[in-house]
């Protein structure tokens, strides 16, 4: 007998999750498999809708001919991408037309979105407009996105407060006096400063970040003094240290730290900060390992359960089954060496692309790992990418092409399958890191999988 | 070069493992088969097995061979005594000559996203504990010289094992972490030193509780004589604030031998019973609630002979006795499954060793057809028999809300949340899932006592969870992280096939 339900969607990450709660509101009765814990707690915490329109064309006709290793003959020009936008929905009709968001249109993005902002309730900002936010990164870039953690709020690189950058130095991922110069740099309207201080110092050069925001959650005496107030102590001499264009001192209004500022109780962390310092307090998104990625991910998995869908991790799918008529009957879920059939009426991939694992690829080709199914690409390998890193690649857009309603397509451009939906990364068409896409089309192509899915399923 | 052989022997080139396995050239590539998709070929799926030379040596501690004391009876089917083992007729196959371990590909794997380092219990309230990704991959890198001793925070790992959940790229972090501690162990402790000494009677627990066991009242009168356990801290180290459980009066397999053994047989329909010590010793009436469920389902019960599943043995190094303990285990085993059986455990720790730690540090003839056949008591009834079918409409006599905790062990074969959703439906019965956190005790962990006060500020976001819920009455699949429920809150604790066996009135 095989497990049932009557969507089953393989994933774990922000397309799973949104294709599993939407297939759920539809009626259906929802199970979730993904083969590790989430790869949310990877991710900045941040949901990108569309920050730039990237050239598809070079400025000049490529070189012919094999690559050339970086070796600096003829050089590859590309024109600079468009953007930062202010508006994701306006930019839409100047993507390519393979696309996410051109096949399913400007709707499923804007439902998405609506979607996140019901499940992330007040630990998000961002819902009231359609226009982007630009938000401070640790890389000391300025980037737009559509959704931040009220954590990140009192960063907004559109607020003209004057701003001070908390860093410490057994912290690597920034440096806090060159952040503040590239922002500056960057022509933020604010005045800014940073600032390097002891208190990670107490703990040692390696601790994780989830040891920090413990000791703050629990407010942890740090050679005897409470985590919160040594923290608040440390960073005291030096909210006088922004000097403004004319010279004059003035007392920064918001400070800002990498984001470790507790887990569980973030908000308490955060209000007791700001009450000590007297200015607001706001945290830097950051790469991984990521807590505002960890908060996230608890979230979005309570909402999974209060919308009642059944969901487990640990163990991968490795193969399907198809029925007489041609639609996928059940998939083998690898339990620790025995294949486990799980059926569905509907089934929704959203195991990830090339870097989330749902694709694979070696020399001979690129292949969609779970289902099988294609995953259009050059036959010349050479041809996957191109001289310039920040060109065009070819491979960032590899993946599998769906149709309006979410169905996964054969070559011939019809459904592989009747029953088979595919969401986020493991969708092609989107050059995700460089168009800063990558939730805004997990929440699109998850919106309406999951919706398809339901109604496939119920129907 | 030498070239990689398919028989995987031809590494003549020292302990470096197949060099030529990620070769540069097209000849790697033709003979790689298609990768099982979502298991890289890094994985540890692929690993050639460790191989532990057992060297005849027999402990003092080696538990009698007859089972006797404990009621031992043979599986219902018959079954071989383990007294009859006989290590020539194994064929271990010595992969590595160094008995090492090659973990280069898994090592390969890492891209150090600390991914692992996030998910780490231990790390979260320790910051002298460097963490899994230390642990495993640089770790391994750091001793190719051959001239680094494995670093001693290797004894702070508490083996919950969430790393290998966490780890997006399938690093085998676990598996390193055994092989790494089973070397410090064997090289760089001191075989008389009070933590040596302290760790392997906790790892060899079956052996106590098999003669505590044979004097129960005495041996729980024992463990309750004021400073006792005071004295168990200063003379070993064990964790003097715990209260040591209590033997039951009547193991689960003198219950078993009472009974006559199984009351239903079908040669389609067996399974064998994995109770592990636990079960037998201290709680039996969750075996006993096993085997009534399982016959009301019409299940033919199987108890072969067998020792412990080696958790708490990995978890402190004693990779020796574990593997002991394993040939029996393995060999009464695959005899249950050449009968039809599959294996069936209780403990989601034991069912994880089993499945995932048997082939990845062990080379005995039939273990990977145990690790296949093996599954948790209520994982394999959800998938074989309609549970949420035979659940639908039952009613609760006394109504009771539970706060379930899912055990680490458990997470990793997918099962977290099986207890939840089993029991969603059951009138009367209100299930809590009180979060991801781990308890803490990870099994023997918790009982040492400079780890005492790690275990506990680990557990308690559980006890914080446990106590904001609304059941008074914990729910969890391992023996160990009930012990610290109980410890942590006061509360009585059950196991999930205590419940449906009152659900299905079996």
């Amino acid at each position: 007998m095989a497990i049932d339900s009557d969507v089953l969607v393989v994933g774990g990450g922000l397309a799973a999750i949104t294709s599993a709660v939407a297939a759920a509101r539809e009626g259906a009765d929802v199970r979730l498999v993904a083969h590790k814990s989430s790869t949310l707690r990877q991710a900045s915490g941040l949901i990108d809708a569309l920050g730039y329109v990237p050239a598809t064309e070079p400025a000049k006709p490529l070189r012919e001919g094999p690559p050339t290793a970086g070796r600096k003959l003829d050089r590859d020009e590309w024109p600079d991408p468009e953007g930062p936008l202010a508006d994701p929905f306006e930019a839409i009709d100047r993507l390519p037309e393979t696309h996410p968001y051109r096949v399913l249109g400007a709707d499923a993005l804007r439902e998405g979105l609506e979607l996140f902002d019901d499940l992330a309730g007040d630990a998000y900002r961002g819902g009231h407009t359609d226009r982007n936010a630009l938000l401070p990164t640790y890389g000391g870039s300025v980037k737009p996105t559509a959704r931040y953690p009220a954590a990140a709020e009192a960063g907004l690189a559109s607020d003209d407060r004057p701003t001070l950058i908390i860093g410490f130095r057994s912290i690597t991922e920034y440096d806090a006096r060159a952040f503040a110069g590239r922002l500056e740099a960057a022509g933020v309207p604010f005045d800014v400063a940073g600032a390097e201080v002891e208190f990670a110092e107490a703990f040692r050069a390696d601790t994780k970040v989830t040891r920090f925001a413990k000791a703050l959650d629990h407010d942890e005496a740090i050679d005897g003094v409470p985590a919160r107030e040594a923290l608040a102590k440390a960073v005291g001499p030096h909210l006088h240290d922004v000097v403004d264009e004319a010279g004059g001192v003035d007392r920064v209004e918001r400070v800002g730290f990498p984001a470790l500022l507790g887990d569980d109780r973030g908000d308490e962390v955060r209000a007791e900060l700001s009450d000590r310092l007297g200015a607001d307090v706001f945290e830097i998104p950051m790469g991984p390992p990521s807590l505002p990625g960890l908060r996230l991910e608890d979230r979005l998995y309570d909402a999974l359960d209060a919308e009642g869908v059944r969901f487990e991790t640990g163990n991968p799918v490795v193969g399907i089954e198809t029925a007489a008529n041609g639609s996928v009957e059940t998939v083998a879920v690898d339990r620790k060496g025995r294949e486990t059939p799980y059926g569905a009426d509907a089934f929704v991939l959203a195991t990830g692309g090339l870097v989330g694992k749902g694709l694979d690829s070696d020399r001979d080709g690129v292949r969609e790992r779970a289902f099988g199914l294609r995953v259009e690409q050059p036959a010349d390998r050479y041809e996957w990418f191109v001289d310039d890193a920040f060109g065009d690649q070819p491979y960032a857009r590899f993946g599998v092409r769906i149709d309006g309603d979410g169905r996964v397509l054969d070559a011939d451009g019809v459904p592989e399958y009747d029953n088979v939906f595919a969401a986020g990364g493991v969708v092609g068409g989107a050059d995700a890191a460089r168009e800063k896409s990558a939730s805004g089309v997990s929440l699109a192509t998850g919106i309406v999988a999951g919706r398809q899915a339901a109604t496939e399923a119920t129907q | 070069m030498t070239r990689h052989t398919d028989d995987g022997d031809g590494d003549a080139e020292g302990g470096n493992g197949p060099d030529g396995e990620r070769g540069d050239g097209p000849a790697a590539d033709t003979d790689r088969s298609t990768p099982a998709p979502g298991v890289p070929e890094a994985g540890r799926d692929e690993q050639p097995s460790i191989f532990v030379p057992d060297d005849g040596e027999v402990s003092d501690e080696t538990p009698p061979e007859r089972p006797a004391t404990d009621g031992g009876v043979e599986s219902a089917t018959g079954g071989s005594d383990s007294a009859d083992l006989d290590p020539d007729a194994y064929d271990p196959v010595d992969v590595f000559p160094g008995g090492d371990l090659d973990l280069r590909e898994g090592a390969d794997s890492c891209y150090k996203c600390t991914s692992c380092d996030t998910s780490c219990p231990v790390a979260e309230v320790d910051e002298e504990f460097p963490g899994p990704k230390f642990q495993g991959p640089e770790q391994w890198r750091l001793k190719r010289k051959g001239d680094h001793d494995i670093d001693e925070s290797i004894t702070s790992c508490s083996n919950c094992m969430r790393c290998d959940d966490a780890c997006p790229s399938s690093v085998p972090l676990s598996q390193m972490h055994n092989e790494a501690r089973g070397q410090f162990v064997e090289s760089q402790m001191e075989k008389l030193s009070r933590e040596y000494v302290r760790n392997r009677i906790l790892s060899n627990y079956r052996f106590f509780a098999s003669i505590a066991s044979k004097v129960p009242r005495l041996a729980n009168a024992a463990t309750k004589i004021p400073g006792a356990m005071k004295l168990g801290e200063k003379v070993l180290g064990i964790a003097g604030d715990r209260e040591f459980p209590d033997f039951a009066t009547q193991t689960f397999r003198e219950w078993w031998k009472d009974r006559g053994g199984a009351q239903v047989t079908d040669p389609d329909k067996r399974v064998a019973y994995f109770h592990g010590c636990y079960s037998n010793y201290n709680t039996p009436e969750v075996g006993k609630a096993m085997v009534r469920v399982y016959e009301h389902f019409g299940y033919e019960v199987m108890v072969p002979p067998q020792k412990c599943s080696g958790t708490p043995m990995f978890a402190n190094g004693m990779l020796k006795d574990a593997r002991r303990h394993a040939e029996t285990n393995v060999e009464n085993l695959v005899e249950a499954i050449g009968e039809g059986a599959d294996v069936i455990a209780s403990c989601t720790s034991c069912s994880l060793s089993l499945r995932q730690e048997y082939p990845e540090l062990f080379d005995i003839h039939g273990i990977e057809d145990v690790s296949e056949h093996t599954y948790e008591a209520l994982e394999y009834l959800r998938i074989n028999e309609d549970l949420e079918g035979e659940l639908a409409g039952t009613e609760l006599a006394d109504e009771q809300a539970f706060a379930y905790h899912a055990p680490c062990h458990a997470r990793n074969q997918g099962l977290s949340r099986q207890a939840v959703e089993t029991f969603r439906d059951v009138d009367g019965v209100t299930m809590e899932d009180v979060g991801d956190s781990c308890s803490g005790i990870s099994g023997t962990y918790g009982w040492k006592a400079e780890k005492y006060e790690t275990s506990m500020e680990i557990g308690e976001e559980m006890f914080e969870h446990m106590e904001d819920a609304k059941g008074d009455v914990g729910m969890t699949e391992c023996p160990t992280c009930a012990m610290q429920m109980e410890h942590g809150t006061g509360y009585e604790v059950e196991h999930p096939l205590q419940l449906l066996e009152d659900a299905v009135g079996a």
